[in-house]
């Protein structure tokens, strides 16, 4: 059984493809890409768009240790829904992705899922701690191959270890991905510190406190020679000191999330649970110059840090609630309406950074490209579709996002993993190999 | 006109806070009386919600109510998060929801949580000192009792001096002092002044001689012992030597500039002892007035439509109006 996807827009920025075409999918592979093409099947994507499937850099599973707040299988369908069709999982799990068995677990729960292609990050140090080395050899040589290593959640503290760990890496090309804080600066922080802040009467957390741990890290990656990839950056000076690594010719990279080139802490006003995140929301100074930084290519990827928090969680106090917002189910549509149809950036440059460069910072075969004979994981988007953000529709077990009642553009409509289309109309769906 | 809740001194015109002083300077009659009761919130219940320990606010808070006729329930518990213990503050605000209270007075650590309560309940929210946000309260009974000294606060100029940053004493006064027209001066260690400050309509100094003399009010903040463990300044034997007020500082103030501190004082260090209880220093008539300001809140808030007060017969005369 083949199928065609008639009429959409191909958009592949990997092989600099942007036409009107149809595409044939075939067991499980892209057999054709072309006019007037013809399958068993048809599936009309005229006015749509056809794009690879979009890579998360950032996600948060929690599995194993909060299966109430989300499952692999429940963060997989949301992506899937998404348009994703692969996820990069955090460690900060519990137990913590630290060894070679929990890696693997994700791995395999993935796999089960089979909604989009699950893959691990392990941990840089034991338990997240910061102090001894994570079994990061084992995690690498593992079956679920680990390739990016982080303690997302917190920096790592002591400039030694994190050379170590970088050095440690360089066995393994491994990608040394950093969560920039300096914790003496941004200790018990709410929120952005700033006039609003200072208003509010909420601890701020400055922006240099991110921007110090990233210029330690290029300093380190340029002592060490290690891959690094700077985590959600938020700040003007961040986005400026990736500028300047990548002019010096450093292997260093970064992402950006939708919520930080959307919001500022303005959506902290009103004390909105909701809205507390770590990296916190900043001004708009700083917003604009993530954007800026997503559209000149200094920020090479999109990523979600998709973060499940249960109601009760997120129901308490400011001070008292985790920060964190879900992320998977409307990354598409707040890139195409913030960034795309404002002209900030093009259309193709959206999927380069949802999709081909995610896809090849991972060193995912099969992902973030549209070729023929290339394994068929590819998403249909509507541009133009108007809805809005409806949590209690979300395929996340949580409901945690600020954006509840937005009005957004830029939908999904159909999914395809491994030639087998996860979503129908915007709807998920368990479906046959093609 | 005064809202539904009172969160923020942002919440009052200068007008309303005129006619909550003006109010207030009514129903302080009430306290010389030897039966000292109002019967205006008769069958109203209010709740006393606090996070935090306190004395004078939760006590003023209780008397107001009782000495208007209202039914006051005290809740008080440890702030924590209720997922390591204890029943959430969203729970409990529900509960009280559940029960008909009127009024829901409340104190807690997290900035912020009386804007949460008030998403949650239909009664009245009224903030009594939320982490580093605000105490509008005490910067109501502030205004009263700089009022009652000066008569108008336009142009006066207010010195509040001390732990600025931590301060939400500091941030309610600013916004009711810039708002009633007085110029105001924040004064303390550039640790203890957040450098936003200047966006809120105020001069910033360092150096608390060069602007003494020029004050009519110098308004001390507390010092808490514990931000020495943060390294905001060197030691309180220096945060004294060069910020507190003692009686040679007091000497060069002008002869009618007052002394003001919300206490709980740390005499020796914002304050010297005999500052604290020199004529100066109107720190006693700040906790008296408390009260009545307090009442005045509750009575132009929870005493419904008929309450609206007018000079002549003025409220006293309505003892049997309905709640």
């Amino acid at each position: 059984m083949s199928l065609v996807l008639k009429g959409g827009r191909v958009v592949d920025p990997a092989s600099q493809r942007d036409e009107v075409a149809d595409v044939v999918i075939d067991e499980g592979r892209i057999a054709e890409i072309g006019k007037d093409l013809k399958g068993d099947d048809t599936l009309d994507a005229t006015g749509a768009v056809v794009a690879p499937g979009f890579v998360d850099m950032h996600t948060h599973v929690r599995e194993p240790g909060r299966e109430d707040e989300e499952t692999i299988a429940s963060a997989s369908a949301a992506a899937a829904k998404g348009g994703y069709t692969a996820i990069c999982t955090m460690p900060n799990t519990d137990p913590v992705a630290d060894s070679a068995s929990v890696v693997e677990t994700v791995w395999a729960l993935g796999r089960e899922a089979g909604l989009v292609q699950v893959v691990p990050a392990g941990a840089l140090s034991k338990n997240l701690e910061g102090l001894k080395m994570a079994d990061i050899g084992e995690m690498a040589r593992s079956a679920a191959r680990v390739r990016l290593f982080t303690d997302d959640g917190r920096g790592v503290q002591d400039a030694l270890f994190a050379r170590r760990t970088m050095e440690y890496l360089l066995a393994f090309d491994g990608i040394y991905a950093e969560h920039c804080e300096v914790d003496a600066l941004a200790a018990d922080g709410q929120m952005h510190e700033g006039e609003l802040s200072a208003k509010l009467g909420l601890r701020g957390i400055p922006a240099e406190a991110e921007e110090l741990m990233a210029a330690r890290d290029v300093a380190l990656a340029k002592l060490t020679g290690c891959r690094l990839h700077l985590l959600h950056i938020s700040t003007a000076g961040t986005v400026d000191i990736v500028r300047r690594a990548k002019a010096e010719g450093l292997r260093v990279t970064a992402e950006a999330t939708p919520h930080h080139f959307t919001l500022t802490d303005a959506a902290l006003e009103s004390y909105d649970p909701m809205a507390k995140v770590n990296p916190p929301l900043r001004d708009d100074t700083h917003r604009e110059a993530v954007i800026e930084g997503l559209a000149d290519g200094t920020i090479d990827a999109i990523a979600t840090d998709h973060a499940p928090h249960a109601q009760e969680e997120k129901d308490q106090e400011l001070m008292f609630c985790p920060p964190g917002m879900l992320g998977l189910e409307t990354a598409l549509a707040l890139t195409v309406t913030e960034l795309v149809h404002t002209g900030r950036i093009t259309l193709s440059r959206a999927i380069e950074l949802l999709s081909t460069t995610p896809a090849r910072l991972l060193g995912l075969e099969g992902q973030g490209a549209l070729e023929v004979g290339g394994v068929a994981n590819l998403c249909v988007f509507d541009p133009a579709a108007e809805w809005t953000v409806d949590p209690a529709a979300f395929s996340s077990k949580s409901r945690n996002t600020p954006f509840a009642g937005r009005a957004v553009k830029g939908k999904v409509l159909h999914a395809f993993f491994i030639g087998r289309q996860t979503v129908r109309d915007g709807e998920l769906v368990i479906g046959e190999l093609v | 006109m005064i809202g539904k809740h009172l969160l923020s001194m942002d919440d009052l015109t200068a007008e309303d806070i005129t006619k909550i002083l003006d109010t207030a300077e009514s129903l302080r009659q009430v306290t010389d009386r030897p039966i000292k009761k109002l019967p205006t919130l008769r069958g109203r219940t209010v709740c006393n919600l606090f996070y935090e320990p306190s004395t004078r606010t939760r006590i003023s808070f209780e008397l107001a109510a009782k000495r208007l006729s209202a039914d006051v329930i005290n809740f008080s518990a440890d702030a924590k998060s209720s997922v390591s213990k204890g029943e959430s503050f969203k729970d409990t605000a529900w509960t009280l929801e559940a029960m008909g209270v009127d009024a829901i007075i409340v104190r807690h650590g997290s900035s912020g949580a009386p804007h949460q309560l008030a998403n949650w309940v239909e009664a009245h929210v009224i903030n009594a000192g939320d982490g580093a946000h605000e105490h509008p309260t005490q910067a109501l009974l502030d205004l009263f009792s700089i009022r009652e000294h000066f008569k108008d606060l336009e142009g006066l100029k207010v010195g509040i001096v001390g732990d600025i940053v931590h301060s939400r004493v500091a941030r309610s006064n600013v916004k009711g002092l810039v708002t009633m027209g007085a110029d105001v001066t924040l004064v303390g260690p550039p640790t203890l002044i957040p450098p936003q400050a200047a966006g809120w309509g105020v001069d910033v100094s360092y150096d608390l001689d060069s602007v003494l003399d020029d004050l009519d009010v110098c308004y001390l903040l507390r010092v808490q012992k514990e931000r020495q463990n943060e390294q905001l300044f060197p030691s309180t034997r220096e945060y004294a030597a060069l910020w507190g007020l003692d009686s040679t500082r007091m000497a060069t103030m002008k002869p009618d500039a007052l002394v003001m501190h919300p206490g709980p004082m740390n005499r020796g260090v914002e304050i010297a002892a005999d500052v604290s209880e020199s004529p100066r220093s109107i720190v006693l008539d700040q906790v008296a007035n408390g009260l009545a300001v307090r009442m005045s809140l509750l009575y132009l808030m929870l005493g419904g439509p008929n309450a609206v007060l007018s000079a002549h017969p003025g409220p006293f005369a309505r003892e049997g109006a309905p709640a």
